[in-house]
């Protein structure tokens, strides 16, 4: 028993005060319960997911590569299954985990900021803007092949981004005009890239430009591990510091702006940064749906609404979802591979609907 | 203690304009600390924008707020709300949130980034809850409360605000009359200066210390109950006939309203 438990017990008058108390600890307990679960969790799916394909590699090859390359020891590995494991699937797995994570947070900043349970990376036409701009680089030349998809994707995503800030702050700023607007780009950029792909691109282009548009993680390298993770702990930083901001956006802008929040500030801060992130995550992964959409409402369920304990659970969660379902996509048939973003919506829209069933008492 | 003459929230000539429109057109107010001052008018005449502009979410086109003397835009928003909260007469949210998560929202304007509630956080939300009567109640969800516990909870989260000043726009809009009574008891209870917009003269007649009477943006009377709701005013402001009745309870006027002559 607690010191908070006896008191409740005990002392009658203090009752209300242990509640209040108890009720932190209880939580407490269950976040750090939940974030070492999550983290283990997220280090074995890595490690399992990287045994899974066609050559045979087991968790103990794993370790022993990872091992040998972080400078702890040296690999009983021959060189081609190190470089499978090194150069292959290692970086593919890490990046599922990045973008996942990504996905997942973006997904929730927004939802929260901008009071839509609908809102995701998608909605605000950042994913359509970078579609655009690799189909462009890839199918038109753009850049004359000094500029890769992922530059091109990039800055396409920042253009479809400006036109929605352009839109939103000419419509009149609230949260609603934000997600028309979105809406509003990503059909015109949905647009441009069907109509740049059937004027221009040739049969084999078409095949190549599609599988990234529905979302791909393959053939990705330590660089894009890399960029990508980096905009993930920056983006990640900044939406803990204002958690307790996206708190108060709970009841409404103005009831945040009387809980002392900037409201305009603090929206232009966030969905800059989370556009940021999705831009970085498309160029180097495809635009993957559906994470966006339905892990912050998994994660909810899991750890609450409070975005201290909510983001990081977000981020677990999205991470430990897409290194699974990127599995599922380069084996399920096998030796052909599904787009993951494929596999993400044939998941995620029945979890959607399960999502919104069990909240429909909600309105 | 002397009081300086500049204490407390106070509206000097503000004015302010939407679609062209004046919707609040010089409008001064001076709340006395500790008192209940009751805003009422007919729709539209103000009685909201007037609060909105008093919580300095909206800013004045002309006049300024000030807080003991300072300037509402040059004090900071976090500071203001650690001084001023604010009520509104519907809270709707899509989150799933518990009482004391709704509470808790109180203590954001006293919290830094990235720290975690501490003592002094716990302690506020606790006496709110205890202050409101949902002591027990911290556990259950927004969503299944009624009309009237969630306006309860919303003045506890403001109560842990720890304001010295409240605004509240018709927070009994949606209750029935138990609730109303029972709201309104409880918000001229607590030992803060209170604005409140009211549709019910009765209501304010019977809880205001004070009482602002507003139309088309302007404030046409201002005083005591017994000095402001009169037959001639509510026929003024209202366009209604009304039989008031100057000697109701604690000698507080009591109106009813008259049928429009046929």
């Amino acid at each position: 028993m607690t010191d908070t438990e006896r008191a409740t017990a005990v002392d009658a008058p203090r009752a209300s005060r242990a509640a209040v108390r108890s009720g932190t600890g209880i939580r407490k307990l269950r976040g750090g319960a939940l974030w070492a679960c999550g983290i283990a969790l997220l280090v074995l799916s890595v490690a399992v997911a990287v045994t899974v394909g066609p050559a045979r590699i087991s968790v103990a090859d794993v370790w022993s590569t990872v091992a040998s390359h972080l400078g702890w020891g040296r690999s009983r590995l021959t060189p081609i299954r190190d470089g499978i494991i090194w150069n292959l699937r290692m970086p593919r797995t890490l990046l599922a985990a990045v973008c996942g994570a990504g996905l997942a947070v973006c997904g929730t900043v927004m939802q929260s900021l901008l009071r839509n349970p609908l809102a995701d990376p998608f909605v605000l036409g950042v994913s359509s803007g970078a579609s655009t701009g690799a189909v462009v680089v890839v199918v038109l030349g753009v850049g004359g092949g000094a500029m890769s998809i992922s530059t091109g994707a990039f800055i396409g995503a920042l253009c479809s981004f400006a036109l929605v800030l352009l839109l939103s702050h000419t419509l009149g700023g609230t949260t609603d005009r934000v997600v028309l607007s979105g809406v509003a780009a990503m059909q015109l950029f949905s647009a441009l890239t069907s109509f740049v792909v059937m004027t221009a691109a040739d049969a084999e282009q078409t095949r190549g430009v599609l599988f990234w548009l529905l979302g791909s993680l393959s053939g990705v390298g330590w660089s894009d591990v890399w960029i990508c993770a980096a905009v993930l702990v920056v983006t990640l930083l900044i939406c803990l510091g204002h958690a307790r901001t996206l708190d108060a956006f709970a009841f409404g802008q103005d009831a945040a702006a009387t809980l002392g929040v900037h409201v305009a500030r603090t929206r232009i801060v966030l969905l800059c940064t989370t556009a940021l992130l999705t831009a970085a995550l498309v160029s180097s992964a495809g635009a993957i749906g559906f994470v966006g959409l339905v892990l912050p409402h998994a994660a909810r369920a899991l750890s609450g609404s409070g975005h201290r304990r909510l983001l990081p659970v977000t981020a677990l969660a999205g991470a430990v979802f897409l290194v699974w379902v990127d599995t599922l996509a380069r084996t399920v048939l096998d030796p052909q591979e599904v787009p993951v973003g494929v596999v993400t919506a044939l998941i995620g829209v029945p979890a959607f609907v399960l999502v919104l069933y069990r909240s429909r008492r909600i309105t | 203690m002397t009081r300086g003459a500049t204490e407390g929230l106070r509206a000097e000539r503000v004015s302010r304009e939407a679609g062209g429109r004046l919707i609040l057109d010089g409008v001064h107010l001076t709340p006395p600390p500790g008192a209940t001052v009751g805003l009422i008018g007919p729709n539209g005449s103000g009685k909201s924008t007037l609060l909105r502009v008093l919580a300095g979410v909206l800013a004045p086109d002309a006049g300024v707020v000030t807080l003991d003397g300072r300037r509402l835009d040059e004090i900071g928003r976090r500071t203001v709300a650690q001084r001023v909260a604010v009520v509104d007469q519907h809270a709707v949210t899509q989150v799933e949130l518990s009482v004391l998560d709704v509470v808790r929202l109180g203590r954001i304007p006293h919290r830094r980034a990235w720290s975690a509630p501490g003592r002094a956080d716990d302690d506020a939300v606790r006496e709110a809850l205890d202050r409101t009567g949902l002591a027990d109640r911290g556990e259950q969800s927004w969503h299944t409360l009624s009309g009237g516990e969630r306006q309860r909870v919303q003045i506890a989260r403001a109560l842990a605000q720890q304001p010295r000043e409240l605004l509240l726009d018709e927070p009994t809009n949606h209750l029935d009359i138990q609730h109303q009574l029972d709201l309104l008891s409880l918000i001229t209870s607590l030992p803060l200066t209170g604005v409140i917009a009211l549709h019910d003269l009765n209501l304010a007649a019977m809880f205001c210390d004070r009482i602002v009477v507003m139309k088309e943006g302007r404030v046409v009377a201002a005083g005591t109950p017994a000095e402001v709701i009169t037959e001639e005013l509510i026929a003024d402001v209202y366009r209604v006939r009304a039989r008031v009745t100057p000697d109701g309870p604690d000698g507080r006027p009591s109106v009813r309203f008259l049928p429009e002559r046929p």
